[in-house]
């Protein structure tokens, strides 16, 4: 079983950086100030069509009240729109120097008309802009952008980048092929030039694809869990793509999507790349070493091992400085800064994985 | 040790939990068909509130396609993670050996008593007429 509470180790008083904090909007018509009226137009007759079978809605039900933390909804509107109370029961509380953005719908990351979905980046960029970053200092916008349309995305991601309010692209890791194909390379060259690393969060929606590899799932419970085989095909595929040997400048974070399968895959690719190295001779290296290069990981949901000892053993071999912290505040799954690590840690240790890795990442002052 | 009075009998009503603080502690009173139980407001799992979660029933099956609810509103699940505990005890429905939420001594006190003391209702008044749920911490 796992260990409770008693048995924590704290990061006290320490700031951290949270990699995973949703936002939200009271209502969808509180983009329309950052939409043109044509959009505006769209979005009220026809609103959105989305890369999946039954449109406005999530496929699977969700835990707890929508999948949020109970105690986490405002007077008024969703949790994650009251930035006040998102300041008071989670920046202030928790003590977070910066907190990373993560907005998911609305984007235009599943909208398959395009330049719908283009509308939709410009003004869910715009809309965190002014609603968050502007009067929260801590918080850090991300460029969220279609990855369907890369010449749109590179556009976007230009007429950002220079706006240290964002701190890193957000697109989807269910694209509509696997993330490695070359009609998402446009992407990945403006985030190597930008400077800026790639987001990759899991998703509500599994991009038109069933959310297991092997079909639709019955229970929340089976879905949850393929967050981390969705993540395995992905990271598979930009290491056996070329991606980082084409980019070797380039910086992926995989959100929310589980760490502690990474040793086992590697162990897996590079057995495999001994063997049949010739199909891809553009992948120089074993797999193993681009993702030891280029993957970053945040922990939420973190695993809980009944020997809390061995999860720090499977740190050990991603690297503790490849680990940063997150919350997914306000998720019901969230985890809390003082009861995520169920073993000792050094200081060290826990400044690289509450703190330091992450400023350095994106670049915090 | 402390005992304090926080509510009337009948500010708790059944399958219900009332927020009180005693000593500095946040704690949940709950009524289960006129028995009074009290938890901490913090659950064992990672320290959410756990009283502000939902009052349901445990849910049970003998195998797949059987399903059965028990114990309407005898289960309390944290607003958090969702861990389930049996209000009545404390304990973790999936780990009921070492996980539980820290469990208080209620008992439902007439006020005649109360007013005679020893145990003095500091925040609370007290009439001879009402019966009151004292905790003890």
């Amino acid at each position: 079983m796992n260990i409770p509470v008693r048995h924590a180790t704290a990061a006290a008083k320490l700031a951290i950086v949270d990699c995973d904090i949703h936002p939200a909007f009271r209502k969808p018509s509180d983009l329309y100030p950052f939409m043109a009226a044509r959009w505006r137009e769209h979005m009220t007759t026809y609103g959105e069509h989305l890369r999946q079978g039954l449109s406005g809605q999530l496929q699977w039900p969700r835990m707890m009240a929508a999948g949020l933390r109970v105690d986490t909804f405002p007077e008024d509107g969703p949790p994650g729109s009251d930035l006040e109370l998102m300041r008071r029961q989670h920046l202030d509380a928790n003590g977070v120097e910066y907190g990373m953005l993560m907005q998911l719908s609305k984007g235009g990351m599943e909208e398959r008309n395009l330049e719908f979905a283009a509308a939709l980046s410009h003004a869910i960029n715009e809309w965190q802009l002014e609603t968050f970053v502007k009067p929260e200092p801590r918080l850090r916008a991300g460029i969220v952008v279609p990855q369907e349309d890369a010449a749109f995305a590179v556009k976007e991601i230009e007429h950002r980048a220079a706006d240290r309010s964002f701190a890193q692209i957000i697109i989807s890791p269910r694209s509509s092929d696997p993330l490695g194909h070359r009609r998402y390379w446009p992407i990945f060259e403006a985030a190597e030039r930008c400077n800026l690393p790639i987001g990759l969060h899991v998703q509500g929606f599994s991009g038109g694809h069933a959310s297991t590899s092997s079909g639709w799932p019955t229970y929340y419970m089976e879905e949850h869990y393929a967050a981390t085989t969705g993540m395995q095909n992905t990271v598979t595929s930009l290491v056996f793509e070329g991606v980082f040997e084409r980019f070797p400048k380039l910086k992926v974070v995989l959100i929310e999507g589980g760490f502690a399968w990474a040793p086992a895959l590697c162990w897996r690719m590079d057995k495999h790349w001994e063997r049949m190295r010739s199909e891809t001779p553009h992948v120089t290296r074993p797999p193993s070493e681009y993702i030891r290069e280029h993957v970053w990981f945040t922990t939420q949901p973190i695993e809980e091992p009944e020997n809390p000892q061995h999860l720090a053993e499977v740190i050990e071999w991603i690297g503790w400085d490849r680990l940063m912290f997150s919350t997914d505040y306000p998720h019901w799954d969230f985890d809390h800064p003082q009861h995520t690590f169920k073993f000792a840690m050094t200081d060290a240790q826990k400044s690289k994985v509450f703190r330091d890795n992450a400023r350095a990442l994106y670049n915090l002052p | 040790m402390k005992r304090q009075v926080v509510a009337r009998a009948g500010d708790v009503p059944p399958g219900q939990c009332k927020l009180v603080t005693v000593a500095g502690r946040e704690i949940g009173v709950f009524n289960i068909g006129g028995q009074y139980f009290a938890l901490a407001n913090r659950c064992p799992h990672e320290g959410g509130p756990l009283c502000q979660g939902r009052i349901g029933p445990l849910v049970t099956s003998d195998g797949p396609g059987t399903y059965r609810l028990d114990r309407n509103r005898e289960f309390l699940r944290c607003p958090w993670h969702g861990w389930e505990f049996d209000i009545r005890t404390g304990q973790s429905w999936c780990d009921p050996k070492s996980t539980r939420a820290r469990q208080f001594q209620v008992t439902v006190e007439p006020g005649e008593k109360l007013v005679k003391g020893p145990y003095v209702a500091e925040t609370f008044p007290v009439s001879v007429e009402e019966e009151y749920v004292v905790v003890e911490v």
